[in-house]
């Protein structure tokens, strides 16, 4: 059960790495990193401003909004049209950065965010929930729906969607890309400044957590289809439960192994996608 | 040019006698880098298959080594070649996996991460092995059990094992072989449209690289006395082997050897100062910086674009 609740949280995670792919065909390696970030923002703000992780997961999100933003206007946006090659080496120097900074500013050792919520647990039915995962699967859930409304309602998600779908098409009828690129990257970022935020009563990190969100988010992506929404949300929820049934019937110093495994399987396969046709 | 080679050569060979303790160790750091660069590059930059997984075939190839040592007393010279031999079935399968399901750019680099942790995680699980805590080799000061008194001794190794990478290297390069991978790597169809087995080549880059690598997982080793699962095959040392030819210039000859003469220094020098206030994971940062710094403004490498500058005031003075 609490596998399920958890899966919120990789869905809005898989759902922002899926967004950035989608959009700018970019493979955002950080991704977890960025998560880890917004938990220590989280942490920050409940140890020296007394801010519940369930209020400030919003401002961590708008960090992240703006990291991402950053990122992108900065860094990829100069590469664009360089070879594949580069786009990785350019992330994959990004996420060191970030996760070594964590561990120079925080330390290794694993923190947790205290809140009152993750104390309570409720009986929902003839099933024992603790309330905290049962918040945090919930805000999860809204966020991933907020998002949706703001690709689908607005005109600015319209607008992403379209450059998604055809760059030059965008061009030509006068969007500006590159805004759109920053506007898409920040709004991936944020995806994790929340799902960070949210977890992080829940689940101890350290920095190098971001790898393992990372290999999460990459299972969950690719098994929902590069780039496909609704498939990294499903995919989400669907990678979290066989992982924790994988934490059933594993020792939990493997349950790294499994999700590694997992990644190496899911690889080879490179399922079409959950839905739709196969990205390549 | 060979009177300059020999030269640089003598003078390399003759070296340690005036190196300190210090510089001594630096430069076996540094030739001992530039091998394991040399090593990626031919998969990595002769053949483009960004490899972030190389580590994997250090920590095989030196845990064998180390337990047919510990286990068996078989002497490292022989447990080395034993090493690399499953460090290139590893490559081989890592390869075969990779190359016949297509997996390219992201997705093999995704690959490679994922075995090289695949067998970090296992390893420390692996009571035999040492688990998390790692194997520790006693100091015989034995060469047969590759244990010097004298630290000169990794000197001449480590120069041997670059220098051999090199020569491997520089062998495929000159050959149809080091045509293929140029070819598969700058346009994997249209190589293939000229006839040319894409997979094949790409295996064997593969093999003989993660060979070499697995050679290096011996000397690393026995060079520090312990194998932990974390520093064998963790993504720092993959980090550590793929960033000097990639600032020295990936693909070409030299690239690896001027990454490491660059690099390694910096590495050491940010270590002493930063390692000892507790920061540890500041070289991190500066490798990740400079990665972006590379990618941003010099993504050919250093090594070219040296050569460029160097050739300039040539065709000036014309």
């Amino acid at each position: 059960m609490s596998g399920v609740l958890f899966g919120g949280v990789y869905s809005l995670m898989a759902v922002g790495l899926t967004l950035i792919f989608g959009v700018m065909r970019v493979v955002n390696f950080a991704h977890g990193d960025m998560m880890v970030w917004g938990m220590y923002l989280a942490y920050i703000l409940a140890t020296r401003a007394g801010v519940d992780p369930y209020v400030s997961f919003i401002v961590c999100a708008l960090a992240l909004f703006a990291l991402g933003f950053l990122v992108q206007r900065g860094l990829v946006d100069r590469i664009v049209g360089a070879p594949h090659e580069m786009q990785i080496l350019l992330m994959l120097g990004v996420a060191l950065v970030l996760e070594n900074l964590a561990l120079v500013l925080f330390g290794p050792e694993p923190t947790r965010v205290r809140s009152p919520l993750a104390a309570a647990a409720v009986w929902v039915g003839p099933i024992f929930v603790d309330v905290a995962r049962l918040v945090t699967f919930v805000v999860a859930v809204a966020l991933t729906l907020v998002l949706w409304a703001f690709l689908f309602k607005t005109d600015l998600g319209r607008t992403v969607r379209a450059a998604a779908d055809n760059t030059y098409g965008a061009l030509v009828i006068g969007t500006d890309v590159r805004r759109v690129y920053a506007v898409a990257f920040g709004v991936g970022a944020a995806c994790v400044g929340a799902a960070g935020a949210l977890v992080s009563p829940i689940l101890p990190f350290q920095p190098p957590t971001g790898l393992s969100l990372s290999v999460a988010s990459f299972n969950i992506v690719i098994i929902g289809g590069m780039g496909n929404l609704l498939g990294a949300f499903v995919g989400g929820l669907l990678v979290s439960l066989a992982e924790s049934l994988g934490a059933v019937f594993l020792k939990p110093s493997l349950k790294e192994l499994f999700s590694f495994s997992l990644l190496v399987v899911i690889l080879l396969i490179r399922p079409a996608g959950l839905f739709g046709h196969r990205a390549s | 040019m060979k009177w300059a080679l020999g030269c640089v050569l003598v003078a390399l060979v003759a070296l340690p006698a005036v190196l300190s303790s210090y510089a001594l160790t630096l430069f076996i750091l540094i030739f001992f880098y530039g091998f394991l660069g040399q090593a990626w590059n031919i998969v990595g930059g002769y053949a483009g298959q960004l490899s972030a997984g190389h580590a994997a075939f250090v920590g095989v190839g030196g845990y064998t080594a180390a337990v047919l040592s510990i286990e068996l007393g078989l002497t490292p010279w022989i447990g080395m070649l034993v090493g690399g031999a499953l460090a290139a079935l590893l490559g081989a399968i890592i390869g075969y996996l990779g190359f016949r399901f297509g997996l390219r750019g992201f997705y093999f680099v995704l690959l490679t991460v994922a075995f090289a942790e695949i067998c970090r995680v296992a390893v420390t699980n692996i009571d035999a092995l040492g688990g998390p805590l790692g194997l520790y080799i006693t100091f015989t000061g034995n060469p047969r059990q590759f244990q010097f008194q004298d630290g000169r001794a990794y000197y001449y190794i480590a120069l041997a094992l670059l220098l051999m990478a090199t020569a491997i290297a520089w062998a495929i390069e000159r050959r149809r072989f080091g045509v293929y991978l140029a070819a598969i790597r700058e346009d994997e169809a249209a190589a293939e449209a000229l006839g040319v087995n894409a997979f094949k080549y790409k295996m064997l880059a593969m093999v003989v690289s993660s060979f070499l690598t697995g050679l290096g997982g011996t000397f690393y080793a026995f060079y520090l006395f312990s194998l932990q699962p974390n520093t064998l095959f963790g993504i720092p040392l993959s980090v550590e082997i793929i960033i000097r030819p990639i600032v020295g210039g990936a693909g070409t000859l030299l690239g690896p050897i001027l990454g490491s003469f660059i690099l390694t220094p910096l590495a050491e020098v940010s270590r002493l100062y930063l390692g000892q206030e507790g920061l540890h994971g500041a070289h991190l940062i500066a490798y990740g910086v400079l990665l972006i710094a590379v990618v941003l403004f010099l993504p050919e490498g250093a090594y070219p674009r040296l050569v460029r500058v160097l050739a300039r005031p040539a065709r000036g003075g014309r």
